[in-house]
């Protein structure tokens, strides 16, 4: 037995209603129902980022966020990043500095990036602003001042994204490339 | 994936009816880490009732210097909001220390709490286990030991419990305002989870149906001077082998009060009473430190695996407190 619900997304612009059997993941009804392949399966359990969408703004695991507890929503995946054909600034510091190898988890690297960079710019604080005791080092109530975002503290917030082909060390600059601007 | 029915309700009364008439339906949050245990078939519920935009996704100030975290509150949110942080910054450290960025973006504070056991047997579905099913055995005692309990642990299991966020609320006596079929409570962090004893599938004392609507912290001037410590086995994106959550009153190198939990070591957050109690009114010193831990840990029983957890808990123990106090690393 199954049961199928209908459910309506807007994906990377464009408004879809479909039919979906309820136990149906965001992921699943992209890549499989929506033929948008952008965002990836790479464990299926919030692992490792690969399947990053931005979910009404805000960066998520599509593999466990079910499409029924998410209609209406607006979705942008990696490809829905590039407006009117022009790639998005961290698409392009992406391939400036060759920060992929088989790309796999590039899509949700990309996407990452870009709203981690949002919630540093928020003042939104991470383990690492946040990671001296108050009251003795100097992290304890502040977040990042804009545009100063470290190296560490682009890794700590960009854990939730692993690459098996570990291009880490292109990708924290190209993320930085983008941060400085 | 079995399949099941899929539910909101616009009141909390409502929602709480609808699982009461089901005894195998769950209440659904971010789905983070229930959606994860239906995949591995750990969880099968037939009905979800989803309460992620029912209660509230707000952190208030209380009358009296408290806050209110409503139980949707996203753990980014939370962990970002200047209440949060400047009152009772481990609670912000705790959170940030959980999971991805991604995930935190997802999961509520309620979900947090309510997240099950990451013991590696509990999760699979083809070994024994007591939590997932009752009366099958523990594999996890003759297994692998390194993210096992050392502190509060039964015959039936020895799992520890995971969240880091319950670790910070349990050293503050936070509440948890609840509504159940049986009306409204509220439980102290302290006694929301249980220990496992003879009755490991049962993970806190909630009772079937019962709904976390808010989590109250209780105005602690103190808590500005706290700090949440996690040992791991990644620098980030790992569960805490040890996690160490202490507030800290000092006067003139004397402590005038102060507030400790681990993680990482027990089926619930351990709240370190017998440390807090040797501490208080005693000098600010490591070797008061140490004594506080080691008498604390004195009941430990680890098993080989994990018997590095004692002095890795009393040496995060210590090094957390001489942070806090302002003294050398
Ligand atoms: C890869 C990975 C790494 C992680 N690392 C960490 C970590 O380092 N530290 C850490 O603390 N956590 C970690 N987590 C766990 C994560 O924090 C939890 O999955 C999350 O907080 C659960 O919140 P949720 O809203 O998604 O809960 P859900 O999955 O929706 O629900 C969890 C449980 O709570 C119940 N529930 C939900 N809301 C309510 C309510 N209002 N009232 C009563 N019951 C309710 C559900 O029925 C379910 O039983 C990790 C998770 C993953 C996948
Ligand atoms: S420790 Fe607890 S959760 Fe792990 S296998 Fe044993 S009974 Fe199951
Ligand atoms: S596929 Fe979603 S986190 Fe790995
Ligand atoms: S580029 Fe291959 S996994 Fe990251």
């Amino acid at each position: 037995m199954s049961t199928e619900v209908e459910v309506t997304l807007r994906v990377d612009g464009t408004p879809h209603r479909l039919t979906v059997d309820v136990r149906t993941t965001l992921l699943d009804a992209l890549r499989e129902r929506l033929g948008n392949t952008s965002a990836k399966k790479g464990c299926d359990h919030g692992q490792c980022g690969a399947c990053t969408v931005l979910l009404n703004g805000r960066r998520v695991n599509s593999c466990l966020a079910l499409a029924v507890a998410h209609d209406g929503a607006e979705i942008v995946t990696a490809a829905g990043l590039a407006l009117d054909g022009e790639l998005h600034p961290m698409q392009r510091a992406f391939i400036r500095h060759d920060a992929f190898q088989c790309g796999y988890c590039t899509p949700g690297q990309i996407v990452s990036a870009v709203a981690m960079l949002a919630e540093a710019e928020a003042g939104w604080p991470s383990a690492v602003t946040m990671g001296e005791p108050a009251g003795v080092g100097s992290g304890g109530g502040d977040g990042p001042t804009v545009g100063t975002v470290t190296d560490d503290e682009v890794r700590e917030r960009m854990s939730g994204n692993l690459c098996r082909c570990a291009a880490y060390a292109n990708i924290v600059p190209a993320i930085q490339e983008v941060a400085r601007r | 994936m079995r399949t099941f029915r899929y539910e909101r309700s616009s009141s909390v009364s409502g929602a709480v009816a609808l699982l009461a008439e089901a005894p195998h339906g769950a209440f659904l949050g971010g789905g983070t880490n229930l959606v994860d245990l239906m995949k591995l078939g750990v969880a099968q519920p037939d009905l979800l009732v989803d309460v992620r935009r029912l209660v509230s996704d707000r952190v208030e100030e209380l009358p009296g210097g408290g806050v209110r975290i409503g139980a949707g509150t996203p753990n980014s949110e939370c962990a970002a909001h200047p209440l949060v942080r400047q009152r009772y910054p481990m609670v912000s450290q705790a959170l940030l220390s959980g999971a991805s960025g991604q995930l935190r973006n997802l999961a509520t504070t309620a979900g947090n709490l309510l997240q099950r056991t990451r013991c590696p047997y509990f999760q699979d579905i083809t070994t024994a286990c007591n939590k997932r099913e009752p009366g099958t055995g523990c594999s996890a005692i003759e297994g692998h030991h390194r993210d096992l309990a050392i502190l509060g642990t039964s015959p039936e299991c020895v799992a520890t419990h995971p969240s880091d966020l319950a670790v910070a609320l349990a050293a503050l006596d936070a509440t948890v305002r609840t509504h159940g079929p049986g009306g409204e409570r509220v439980i102290s962090m302290t006694e929301l989870h249980r220990l496992p004893g003879p009755e490991p599938q049962r993970d806190t004392v909630l009772q079937h149906g019962e709904l976390i609507t808010a989590i109250d912290l209780p105005p602690a001037p103190f808590a500005t001077r706290s700090h949440f410590r996690k040992v791991r086995d990644r620098a980030s994106y790992a569960f805490a082998l040890v996690a160490v959550a202490a507030a800290i009153d000092l006067a003139d190198g004397v402590v005038r009060d102060v507030r400790i939990a681990l993680g990482g070591v027990a089926h619930k957050p351990w709240r370190a009473y017998r440390a807090e109690e040797l501490l208080r009114g005693g000098p600010a010193d490591e070797e008061r430190f140490r004594q506080a831990a080691e008498a604390e840990l004195a009941d430990a029983r680890p098993m080989p695996g994990n018997a590095f957890k004692v002095p890795l808990a009393r040496n995060t123990l210590v090094a957390t407190l001489l942070d806090l106090a302002g003294g050398p690393r």
